[in-house]
């Protein structure tokens, strides 16, 4: 059994990409793992097999690559079921990402469940994927559209949540588990609780949680839960939309098409089972089969142990960069309220001239609103840069990070 | 230093620190304002418009060091001149000022955004008070096609 901290430094020979460099000969430091993350050769392997072994379409054909198609495909359903302790496999559609997955309930449950007057809550630090189709079914519905604020520490202002379940009108609390920006994790449970007690459905966006930490769907108790295989290893693509089967019944269809049907008449059609009457058309079957991979080696690795190694470099990182003269880091500094994402401004240099010059020295960090422009306008910044962290990071990655920085500060002369 | 830090020379740090004409014309003849939604790098140029001639220009908004130093350089180019020359400014007037020719594709929208809000004040403001539509036209073709 190998230690902790060699199984970490082990697993960077996994990444074919962390070899390669870039900009004149500089190794490659991957710290924009919250908008993407590399993909293990177990991944890219096994996508590879598919395609060159068992590639045919499913559910439908009786020869056998059918069948094993079938069998990945499915296979995978029961990977995510595990990872994400769901007990039953019918309320597990797969989508695109996260973003498909949102879209899908504000339109398949919130045209037939949402009337005018009624309110959608969302909260202040929402990706765009967690505020656009709300803000479109709302308009569309005369609904309205209200949001839970955040405090100075970037943790969210619950007080406002209990103003608008005393009205009595809301119908869905929607929020992220972990933002995207801040790393704040969210406090699922006294959101759920609140919501439970009021009679309210809660949907929760898992993207930059399920990647980084233990998620366990049947303690958690929400509606609705989505998240993207490309977060956590998997491919581009593929996604995951988790629905409770009492709601899922209640929900119309997404989109209409082949597979999701039972019998199909000139005029009238009825659907097929759960979950199949939401995944129209043939699906993203050789991403599903990859995800699935992204599964296994996340759970080889365990998920409590991902969790630990991302703290050790936050505080790690909090430290270093919280010690460059005129750098500000954003977020709570309560290292258990927080994941392996961090957002800072340096000094008053624009956000995207600091990712321009670390890019120079091999360095991947994100410049810019990070789809999150609600959030941008509460903290009062145009932009902010952000490094963000997995399971292949190192603490050099991020002495790498700092002494770039000071390269950014003779630049503009600080 | 690195090749991506040689772009950031001594002018347009400068520029960047102290940009030139920033700030907002009260009375003025025409305004425009964009944004661009990939970075959320937001400009606004205001006009003074005396006859044909563009007799004062300004800007304001947030932005990198590279689209505040363009600004900075674009308003200098444009005050003064004429409706006509002002609206054939092109993108390597701007460009070739600060050495920033071969500036990568991904920051060209930033270099390139208070060119293009130029072209659209010019735009708006002969759209409203010359109505020249052929004119018009061509003028909102070179906008769009600015990137």
């Amino acid at each position: 059994m190998q230690s902790t901290e060699s199984l970490f430094e082990n697993l960077r020979s996994d990444f074919p990409i962390l070899k390669r460099t870039v900009r004149d000969n500089k190794q490659l430091v991957y710290l924009d793992n919250a908008s993407t993350t590399q993909k293990p050769n177990q991944v890219i392997d096994a996508i590879t097999d598919y395609y060159q072994n068992h590639n045919a379409n499913i559910h439908r054909a009786v020869y056998e690559l059918a069948e094993e198609a079938t069998e990945s495909y499915e296979s995978s359903r029961d990977k995510v079921a595990n990872f994400v302790n769901i007990k039953n496999r019918q309320e597990i559609i797969f989508v695109r990402g996260t973003t498909e997955a949102i879209n899908l309930v504000a339109y398949a449950w919130g045209r037939p469940h949402i009337d005018e007057g009624n309110i959608i809550v969302t909260t202040e630090y929402e990706h765009h994927s967690n505020i656009v189709p709300w803000q479109l079914l709302t308009q569309e519905k005369h609904a309205k559209l209200e949001y839970i604020g955040m405090d100075d520490n970037g943790e969210l202002i619950l007080d406002d949540l209990d103003k608008y379940l005393a009205t009595g009108k809301v119908k869905l609390v929607t929020f992220s588990l972990m933002s995207n920006v801040l790393g704040t994790i969210t406090n699922a449970e006294k959101i759920i609780a609140k919501c439970k007690a009021a009679g309210v459905l809660t949907l929760i966006d898992g993207a930059q949680a399920v990647p980084h930490m233990k998620v366990d769907l049947e303690k958690l108790g929400c509606d609705f839960f989505a998240f993207s295989g490309h977060k956590m290893l998997g491919p581009t693509g593929i996604g995951v939309l988790w629905v409770r089967k009492s709601v899922l019944e209640t929900m119309s269809p997404f989109h209409g098409g082949g597979d999701m049907i039972r019998e199909v008449h000139k005029y009238e059609t009825t659907w097929n089972d759960l979950p199949y009457k939401f995944e129209a058309g043939t699906p993203n079957i050789a991403d599903v089969v990859g995800l699935g991979a992204a599964i296994d080696y996340l759970t080889k690795i365990g998920m409590d142990n991902v969790r630990e190694h991302e703290i050790e470099l936050t505080k790690y990182a909090i430290e270093k960069l919280s010690a460059v003269k005129g750098l500000h880091v954003y977020g709570t500094k309560d290292i258990s309220k927080r994941g392996g994402v961090i957002s800072f401004n340096f000094a008053d240099i624009h956000p995207h001239d600091v990712a321009q010059i670390v890019d120079g020295e091999g360095i991947a960090v994100r410049s810019g609103h990070h789809c999150a422009q609600v959030l941008m306008e509460r903290l009062n910044v145009a932009a902010t840069s952000r490094a963000s962290f997995y399971i292949y990071n190192t603490k050099q990655d991020i002495d790498i990070l700092v002494n770039s920085l000071n390269i950014v500060a003779k630049v503009f002369k600080l | 230093m690195s090749g991506n830090a040689d772009i950031y020379h001594e002018m347009i740090v400068d520029y960047s620190r102290n940009p030139i004409n920033y700030g907002e014309i009260e009375n003025h003849d025409v305004t425009f304002h964009d944004s661009n939604p990939l970075c959320g790098d937001s400009i606004d140029i205001d006009m003074k418009i005396d006859g044909d001639k563009v007799t004062d220009i300004k800007f304001h908004g947030k932005g990198c060091a590279i689209c505040m130093a363009c600004s900075s350089v674009l308003t200098e180019i444009t005050k003064g001149k004429s409706i006509d020359e002002a609206r054939v400014i092109e993108k390597n007037d701007v460009l070739g000022e600060l050495g920033l020719e071969h500036l990568q594709a991904v920051r060209i929208k930033c270099a390139l955004l208070s060119l293009k809000v130029l072209k659209f004040a010019l735009y708006t403001y002969i759209g409203k008070n010359l109505s020249e539509t052929q004119d018009v036209d061509k003028l909102k073709e070179e906008a769009d096609n600015l990137y």
